[in-house]
C-alpha cells in the first residue's frame, strides 16, 4: 500500500458542518478496508480534533496520512492556542462556553478521549501560535485492508 | 434485544431505520454528554438521550451505535433525521423521562455499558 494523505479544512463555530470531515474520514478508511476497530480510534479520535478546532479555535485544517504501519490524524489550528496543555489533558478540564455544553461536549474529555483512541498522542500549543494535535494509531498485519 | 423489542417496551415511535428494526443492541447507554458516549461506549449499543442536535447522530456515526431513543418526548428536526437515515442509524422517540426508559429496559434484560 502506498501512502496517502487527504487534507481538510474545518471553519470555527460551523456546528451543523461539523463531524463531516470526520465521516470523510471514517468512509476513506472504510473503503480501504481497514480493520473496523482501528477506524473506530481513529473516528472518535479525529472528531474529538475536529470538535475542538470548530469550538475552541480561529479554523484550522484536518490532515488524514495513511502509511503501511501507521495511520495518522494531525489537527492544526491557527490559534489562540492552550496556555496550559497538562491542564487541557486533565478529565474533566475544559473553557468551553455553555452554547458548546448545551451540545453535549464542553466536558473536559476531548483530549483525553483523544489519548484513549491512540497509541501516541502530541499536543504541541503555545497562546497566540495554535494548537499542533498529532494522533497515531499503529496498524498491525491483517488489520491494513488490501 | 432487537430494536425493534426496544420501541415496543418504551411505546416508541420510529422516526426512521424500518429496515434496521430486526437488529440486535448488547447495552444500553444513557448520557446527554456525548463526550462520555465517545469515551465509554464500545459494541452495539443503544443511546438514549435528551440532546437532539446533529452532533448525536455524528457521535453515533463515529462510535458505530446503530440506534438513539430520544426521550422525554424531545422530537429532532428534520435534518437531523435526514442524516440519520444517510447513516444507516435508527431514531426513535419516547415520551418516558430517561430514568423510566432506562428502568423499563434494563428489566427487560437490556444491561447498561461496563466502565473500565
Amino acid at each position: 500500500m502506498e501512502d496517502i494523505k487527504y487534507v481538510f479544512d474545518v471553519k470555527k463555530d460551523d456546528f451543523v458542518r461539523a463531524g463531516e470531515t470526520s465521516s470523510k474520514v471514517k468512509k476513506i478508511l472504510r473503503e480501504l478496508g481497514i480493520d473496523s476497530s482501528i477506524i473506530r480510534k481513529i473516528s472518535i479520535a479525529a472528531y474529538e480534533a475536529e470538535m475542538n478546532i470548530v469550538i475552541h479555535s480561529t479554523g484550522g485544517q484536518i490532515v488524514l496520512e495513511i502509511t503501511p504501519g501507521v495511520i495518522r490524524i494531525t489537527a492544526n489550528d491557527r490559534g489562540p492556542g492552550i496556555a496550559d496543555v497538562e491542564l487541557a489533558m486533565k478529565e474533566g478540564y475544559s473553557t468551553a462556553t455553555d452554547r458548546v455544553r448545551e451540545m453535549g461536549f464542553g466536558a473536559g474529555m476531548g483530549l483525553p478521549n483523544m489519548k484513549r483512541c491512540s497509541d501516541r498522542l502530541y499536543v504541541t500549543s503555545s497562546e497566540g501560535t495554535g494548537t499542533h494535535i498529532v494522533i497515531e494509531v499503529d496498524l498491525k498485519a491483517g488489520e491494513q485492508g488490501e | 434485544m432487537k430494536i425493534c423489542e426496544v420501541k415496543e417496551v418504551l411505546n416508541a415511535e420510529l422516526l426512521c431505520g424500518d429496515e434496521l428494526l430486526e437488529n440486535e443492541v448488547s447495552y444500553a447507554f444513557g448520557s446527554d454528554l456525548m463526550s462520555d458516549v465517545l469515551a465509554f461506549v464500545k459494541g452495539k449499543t443503544l443511546l438514549l438521550t435528551g440532546l437532539t442536535n446533529q452532533q448525536v447522530v455524528r457521535t453515533a456515526e463515529m462510535a458505530d451505535l446503530s440506534a438513539i431513543v430520544f426521550v422525554r418526548g424531545k422530537k429532532p428536526g428534520e435534518d437531523i433525521v435526514q442524516l440519520a437515515t444517510e447513516k444507516d442509524i435508527a431514531l426513535l422517540l419516547t415520551r418516558d423521562t430517561m430514568y423510566t426508559a432506562s428502568g423499563k429496559l434494563y428489566s427487560n434484560g437490556l444491561e447498561g455499558v461496563s466502565i473500565d
